[in-house]
């Protein structure tokens, strides 16, 4: 059977979602599951080599801000404000990364340095208060009649759906072209042994450089559209510690390895989210941080694959032939 | 003499830090011939291929491989020039299956094109690897890791094979199994620099050697006049 079919059904099923008479909040339950199964994917793309990232929120941060600022203040069309904005990020990944993978910073002191890259994100936005509205958080000037191709604003949830079904789609296209590409090849073997890498002809720096950027320039975008969604942040949200953490969170929960694993990590962090609102309400303030916090930890324990990877072993066990080799992680030295 | 050599390592000093492990050290290589570079653990043998791959560089002198030095050479092009490098502990990438290991050992774009081909041959020349072609590398027997690693540094199509003690740490069995394998990568007249503490049998398969000992060269010769050296015998193969 072509390997496709699945797929095709899958996105017609999506896509005929919103003629269901879903309600409002069910939809925009829907729409922050792609946004934020999006900006996981992005971070996904190059956490899956082993480079932790606990600063993303730097590069949603520029998303968001910089598109709205254009807006706000000079009446920029976002169609050229993601542009600027993704530009800008992947300048800002160029600079920070080239020392670290030049220096072979790996590991918890990268984690560090991208931390720190956040936190000088957040702190610029509450800086420039002037400019951004500070803690405060900003507001999108809407246009007047709520819907404009040009400013990237549809009053209508059900177009904002499609549109956030498409950059979903796009981000699924990224990660499977990474998947299949040599670039792949080349940062596993240099998150396993840089130098073996750089024997066989990895430009081990170049490389690294290559997918942080993607990744950034991706989650700029997811930035973008989370503000247009919105139409309303603050740096808390979109640069605090707490959302480069939820990143993580979320892709290690949903599936490191897997294409739909932190989409599922998206629903999952939702639910979550949704579920200590409804039952706490807004009284117990950091609750959802430690909660986060303890399921991390569960998971790095007990489902280091994720929700996804524990389901595919799940089913790819019951078909083993017997005695096949499991592709474990134990060397025989 | 015949023409001038393939490798040539002109008074290359190296170390970690402060600290100096290779002292001087000259030594070539010519197109076709097997050259082992004997000596103690810690004598710097590792040290010295590292500085021909590029992995460290060297604090004076140079290396140079058919006429090109290789001091602004950057280590993931070291390749290109035709060295490819079995490092010490195979180093293999664990989580890749073998095939992928070998696909990464045909990175770079020119032998990206021969991938096939290249392929064929090395399950030709190892028939085990092409059985185990999707299994983890890092799962295999010592043996077979071994076959992987020297698999993968043939896929990018090599003139000059650096192999670092590819009998450490593997049992006495697969040991000579190993010394086969070498005898048969020079039969497909590849030009080899072994280094090894197995001097007995590494005197085997090579044509000369060099003694290296405290980042020194002390000695060297044909295989047979170090055999036959008073010193090798007493200090090393215990006669
Ligand atoms: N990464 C390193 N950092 C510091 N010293 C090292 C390092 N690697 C090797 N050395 C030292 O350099 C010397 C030569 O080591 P090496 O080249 O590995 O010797 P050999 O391969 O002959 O056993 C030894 O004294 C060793 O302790
Ligand atoms: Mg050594």
């Amino acid at each position: 059977m072509d390997k496709r079919i699945p797929a095709v059904i899958g996105i017609a099923a999506l896509a005929a979602v919103p003629q269901l008479g879903l309600g409002n909040y069910h939809l925009h339950l829907l729409i922050t599951v792609l946004i934020w199964g999006f900006v996981y994917t992005s971070w996904s793309v190059m956490g899956r080599f082993g480079m932790v990232s606990l600063g993303h929120g730097a590069f949603l941060g520029v998303g968001a801000y910089v598109v709205t600022m254009l807006w706000n203040s000079y009446g920029l069309t976002p169609w050229l404000g993601i542009p600027a904005a993704v530009a800008m990020s992947m300048v800002m990944a160029l600079l920070v990364g080239y020392p670290c993978f030049r220096f072979r910073i790996v590991g918890h002191y990268f984690a560090l340095v991208t931390l720190a890259l956040g936190e000088v994100v957040r702190l610029t936005i509450v800086g420039l208060r002037d400019q951004t509205g500070g803690s405060l958080g900003m507001t999108v000037t809407a246009v007047p009649d709520g819907t404009s191709l040009l400013a990237l604003q549809f009053g209508e949830r059900t177009v904002f759906f499609y549109v956030a079904l498409l950059v979903w789609l796009f981000g699924l296209w990224v990660w499977r072209v990474v998947d299949r590409s040599m670039l792949r090849y080349a940062l596993e073997a240099s998150s396993e042994d840089e130098d073996a890498a750089a024997s066989v002809g990895v430009n081990v720096t170049r490389a690294k450089l290559a997918i942080t950027m993607l990744s950034a320039a991706m989650t700029t975008l997811g930035g973008a559209l989370y503000a247009q969604y919105q139409m309303y942040i603050n740096p808390e949200t979109v640069s605090g510690i707490g959302i480069s953490l939820q990143i993580v969170f979320a892709v290690i929960a949903g599936g490191l390895f897997t294409q739909l694993g932190p989409t599922v990590g998206a629903m999952f962090t939702l639910l979550l989210a949704e579920t200590l609102r409804v039952s706490f309400g807004h009284d117990i303030h950091g609750l959802d941080g430690t909660v986060y916090g303890l399921l991390l930890v569960l998971f790095i324990i007990y489902m280091p694959k994720g929700i996804t990877g524990s389901l595919a072993a799940l089913l790819t066990r019951g078909r083993a032939e017997p005695g096949a080799p499991a592709a474990g992680l134990a060397p025989s030295r | 003499m015949s023409a001038a050599p393939m490798l040539e390592v002109r008074g290359v000093s190296a170390g970690y830090g402060t600290f100096r492990a290779l002292f001087d050290v000259s030594l070539e290589v010519r197109a076709g011939e097997a050259v082992a570079v004997i000596g103690p653990n810690g004598a710097g043998k590792t040290t010295l291929l590292r500085v021909i791959s590029k992995i460290i560089a060297p604090t004076a002198g140079d290396v140079v491989m058919e006429g090109t030095p290789l001091g602004p050479v950057p280590a993931h092009r070291v390749v290109e020039l035709g060295i490819a490098h079995v490092p010490e502990h195979r180093r293999l990438f664990p989580r890749l299956t073998v095939e992928e290991n070998l696909r990464m050992g045909a990175f770079h774009p020119a032998a990206r094109a021969k991938f096939r081909e290249r392929l064929d041959f090395v399950y030709e020349l190892f028939p085990r690897m092409k059985e185990r072609r999707n299994q983890a590398a890092g799962t295999m027997s010592g043996g077979e890791q071994q076959m992987c690693a020297i698999g993968r540094a043939l896929m990018s199509g090599p003139k000059l094979l650096l192999m670092d003690e590819p009998s450490a740490g593997l049992a006495p069995v697969i040991v000579q199994q190993v010394f086969n394998l070498v005898k048969r990568i020079r039969a497909e007249g590849y030009t080899v620099l072994i280094v090894e503490q197995n001097i007995q049998q590494v005197l085997q398969v090579v044509d000369r050697a060099y003694l290296l000992e405290v980042g020194t060269i002390k000695q060297s010769g044909s295989s047979a006049e170090l055999l036959a050296s008073p010193e090798i015998r007493r200090a090393y193969l215990g006669l």
